[in-house]
């Protein structure tokens, strides 16, 4: 239990270190990156470009404004954007990530629960037809790209069959498609990935103990084969997870879905650097929080795993 | 068995149910949704850059003109106004039962507190210059020293009387008192509250309708203000504009009627549209060009720009890549401006410079090929190869660039294609760190000069780092002319100068595709572009 608190600590520790280290390179690189938050079609007088600069505080060297830019951070403010006026930064943020993990959520929730599934029916019926369809579709799921996938949904259901909304999130149905998109790859990723892994494992001597036992054939294969088979998945839902709670650019592109993944892409384009830092920190925190989880949830799934 | 098919059966009723419930389309003579761009940056009327933001604007606000169906300015907030007989003071009346969207009414000090917020240097807008025109305007907004506000020429003389003195008589300037720039803004909510726009309940405006709610980056819905003048004679009782970022997925909404009218749409669909009745196509004030740099070689020699500008086979580009019925532009200045006399088009009275008939490349190709000669590049022989910038947003700005490269191997010389992200390449290009770029301008107002001082030496928007004294005592000339036949004479000197020396290219002048379902009526669209909804109605 003490070694199990001190990789806690240790790892927590890790953890802030490396977003504080996210943080600062992406501070200077932004800053490396030609351009600035005031260029337009229509270029403004040096006079009022001045202005701004100091309204913003851009005026100062880099190292002060990064100094700045800290001390306001470790207060937990992320201060308020240049392009969309007025806007407070965790005002937007707060926002846009309540809408991207809400399709987000559905996403994963989705994407395990099927490929799980599909990956344990795959593995047990190896060979069979079955096992032959899911494999192309997992092949599919993994190798067609999303916008590809969004495009066509997007054509088949909302404009030849006109039976699924295109755009917005405004009723349950319009969570269809973007869900759907977005489940697309996990789900063939796990399916796959498991299907594998139980093969490996149901090759193993304990399953057919468990089996010579007398166990039923379901509880076999989900306490002792899932059970043993799942630890690669979890390796790999902290990355997805964090991935899919905070938005795909693309897909929110394409079905106007107002989230984060937009949000991030549009403040690069427009140079919007206290906006290009508060999202940069926001999902660096949730990617990083995802792999604390993950390997603490390690310990718990597997005793096995050395501690270190 | 019996119970369970029934319970598939429910099921089944209650998708189908979901399913043709979001599908129904949810236009109707009440609502209206339409797109008309993305989310906007700032729908502050002293702030806001965009058309998309304008037509935002003007269903929020109004001034003290509006413009018409024929874009033409007609009384808004004022009931009548006076104009002195040198033409340069303007005396505006305002209505009686005018208000704000909180029930307050709309006084002359509103206007000029909103003028004064747009001009003050120390607020930054990008479009104080708009108020040049009037006295003492371009000095505040330019930060001269010793220049305070007292020094504006506009002043409310009781609650209900504007005057405002102008430098010189300015025919457009009924027009700019229908631009949101020139839009009143209440003190009591706007002063020291950057934020005051972003929440529909600080949002007070004083035009047709009024902001609802805002989702951002979804939707903002636009009810009708009750405290409006005209309220009786408006349109739907709700607006709804969609705020979309991708044009393939807008295209999608308007098939299957989600959305009645768009400002957009993909240009490799143009073609398949074109014949369909949803399809509109209006002039806009705007030309596309390319600058070259001039403080460069070889680009410092204006034959060497004249020759690469002939060279240039304009009716392919609007052909083979603008699709949309884009015009070849023979000169800067575009199309769809009147000249002194208001019977003619600016245009036609300037004239062409070059030939764009079809059947003349060929000739224009020759003298291309002897002006290069004349520079000193024989055949195009010791021309140094160069860099054409431009940004990758969409794909026509690319495939404009090829064929330049094209057309320009034509006379032996070589160019290389740089594409720039649109921020950097903003950067690049206003710093005059480029050879030759692309280039656009619109028109702020129906007036030819928004073309012409853009290339004063001192000027941010030119490009071409192009500098020269007898352009600029022109157009100063022109800004303090009293006489139109005078001020029209020396503009098209100006412009004849501009396309003489070459700093730009012109290549097409643009037009504003949208599409338009045919059951909504009574919109209408004006020349910068800014679109009505606010007397439209759908029919069944």
């Amino acid at each position: 239990m003490r070694s199990l608190i001190k990789h806690i600590v240790k790892r927590f520790a890790y953890s802030l270190f490396t977003i504080f280290l996210i943080a600062t390179i992406t501070f200077f690189l932004m800053n490396l990156v030609p351009g600035g938050p005031f260029l337009s079609e229509k270029n403004l007088s040096p006079q009022i470009t001045e202005v701004m600069n100091d309204k913003y505080g851009l005026n100062e060297p880099v190292i002060i404004q990064y100094k700045n830019y800290m001390i306001k951070l470790a207060q937990g403010d992320l201060g308020v954007s240049i392009i969309n006026k007025g806007r407070d930064i965790n005002d937007i943020i707060y926002e846009k990530f309540l809408i991207s993990a809400k399709v987000g959520f559905i996403t994963i929730v989705l994407a395990i629960t099927i490929g799980i599934a599909m990956g344990v029916v795959a593995a047990i019926s190896k060979g069979k037809l079955v096992d032959r369809l899911l494999t192309i579709f997992s092949t599919l799921g993994m190798a067609v790209p999303n916008f590809v996938i969004a495009t066509a949904l997007l054509i088949i259901f909302g404009v030849k069959l006109r039976i699924l909304p295109t755009y917005g999130l405004s009723s349950s149905a319009h969570f269809i498609l973007p869900v759907l998109t977005l489940a697309f790859y996990p789900m063939a990723y796990i399916a796959r990935l498991l299907r594998t892994t139980m093969l490996d494992v149901l090759d193993q001597d304990y399953i057919r103990t468990a089996r010579s036992k007398g166990l039923s054939e379901f509880q076999v294969l989900v306490k002792h084969g899932l059970r043993n088979a799942i630890t690669p998945i979890i390796t790999y839902l902290g990355p997805m997870i964090a991935y899919i709670l905070t938005g795909s650019f693309v897909v929110e592109k394409i079905f106007s879905i107002p989230g984060l993944g937009g949000e991030f892409i549009g403040s690069i384009n427009g140079r919007d650097y206290p906006m290009i830092m508060g999202t940069t920190i926001f999902l660096a925190t949730i990617m990083v929080s995802m792999n604390f989880i993950v390997d603490i949830l390690y310990k718990v799934i597997d005793p096995r795993i050395e501690l270190n | 068995m019996r119970k369970r098919k029934s319970i598939l059966f429910l099921l089944l009723v209650i998708v189908i149910c979901i399913f043709t419930a979001c599908s129904t389309n949810e236009n109707s003579e009440k609502t209206i949704s339409v797109y008309v761009g993305s989310e906007p940056e700032s729908i502050d009327p002293a702030y806001n850059q965009t058309v998309d933001g304008a037509t935002l604007l003007i269903h929020a606000f109004e001034g003290l003109m509006t413009l018409d169906k024929d874009g033409k300015p007609m009384l808004g907030q004022a009931e009548k106004y006076s104009i002195s007989d040198d033409g340069l003071t303007y005396t505006f009346t305002l209505r009686d039962d005018i208000k704000w969207s909180d029930g307050d009414p709309v006084k002359a000090d509103d206007f000029i507190y909103a003028w004064k917020r747009a001009i003050e240097y120390k607020n930054a807008t990008v479009y104080g210059y708009l108020f040049d025109v009037i006295v003492g305007a371009g000095d505040i907004y330019g930060g001269v020293e010793g220049v305070t506000m007292d020094d504006f020429g506009a002043r409310a003389i009781d609650d209900k009387t504007i005057e405002i003195t102008l430098i010189a008589p300015t025919p457009y300037f009924l027009e700019l008192c229908a631009y949101p720039t020139y839009f009143p803004v209440r003190e009591d909510i706007v002063e020291d509250n950057d934020s005051w726009t972003i929440n529909p309940d600080t949002y007070i405006t004083n035009g047709p309708y009024k902001l609802e709610s805002w989702t951002h980056n979804s939707e903002m819905i636009y009810v009708k203000n009750e405290n409006y003048y005209k309220y009786k004679d408006l349109g739907p009782d709700q607006i709804k504009f969609v705020l979309m970022t991708d044009a393939n997925a807008v295209l999608a909404a308007f098939q299957n009627g989600d959305i009645l009218f768009s400002d957009d749409m993909p240009n490799e669909e143009i073609d398949a549209w074109r014949e369909k009745p949803e399809f509109n196509i209006e002039g806009e004030l705007g030309t596309y060009y390319i600058s070259f740099n001039t403080e460069k070689e070889p680009f410092d020699n204006f034959k060497v720009r004249q020759a690469l500008s002939l060279a240039i086979d304009r009716n392919f580009i609007v052909e083979q890549i603008g699709r949309a019925g884009q015009q070849p532009a023979p000169a800067f200045i575009p199309t769809g401006l009147t000249d002194a006399d208001v019977t003619k088009e600016f245009r036609d009275v300037g004239g062409d410079y070059y030939s764009v008939a079809k059947g003349d490349y060929e000739k224009n190709l020759r003298e291309a090929k002897k002006l290069l000669a004349e520079a000193g590049y024989p055949e195009g022989k010791g021309f140094p190869k160069f860099e054409y910038m431009y940004n990758p947003e969409g794909s026509t700005h690319a495939l404009i660039g090829q064929a330049l490269q094209d057309m320009w191997k034509e006379l032996g010389i070589e160019c290389t294609l740089v594409d720039q992200e649109w921020n950097t390449f903003l950067q690049i290009r206003q710093d005059g760190n480029y050879q030759v770029a692309r280039n656009g301008w619109g028109a702020d107002y129906d007036d030819p000069i928004t073309f012409i001082d853009m290339f004063l030496s001192n000027s941010g928007h030119n490009n071409s780092q192009w500098k020269n004294a007898e352009y600029d005592k022109i157009v100063n000339k022109i800004k303090n002319s009293f006489d139109t036949e005078e001020r029209f004479e020396l503009m098209h000197e100006a412009e004849d100068l501009l396309m003489q020396e070459a700093p730009i290219a012109p290549i097409f002048y643009y037009v504003d595709i949208f599409l338009k379902s045919e059951k909504l009526e009574g919109f209408y669209s004006s020349p910068l572009g800014f679109k009505y909804f606010m007397y439209s109605s759908v029919s069944k």
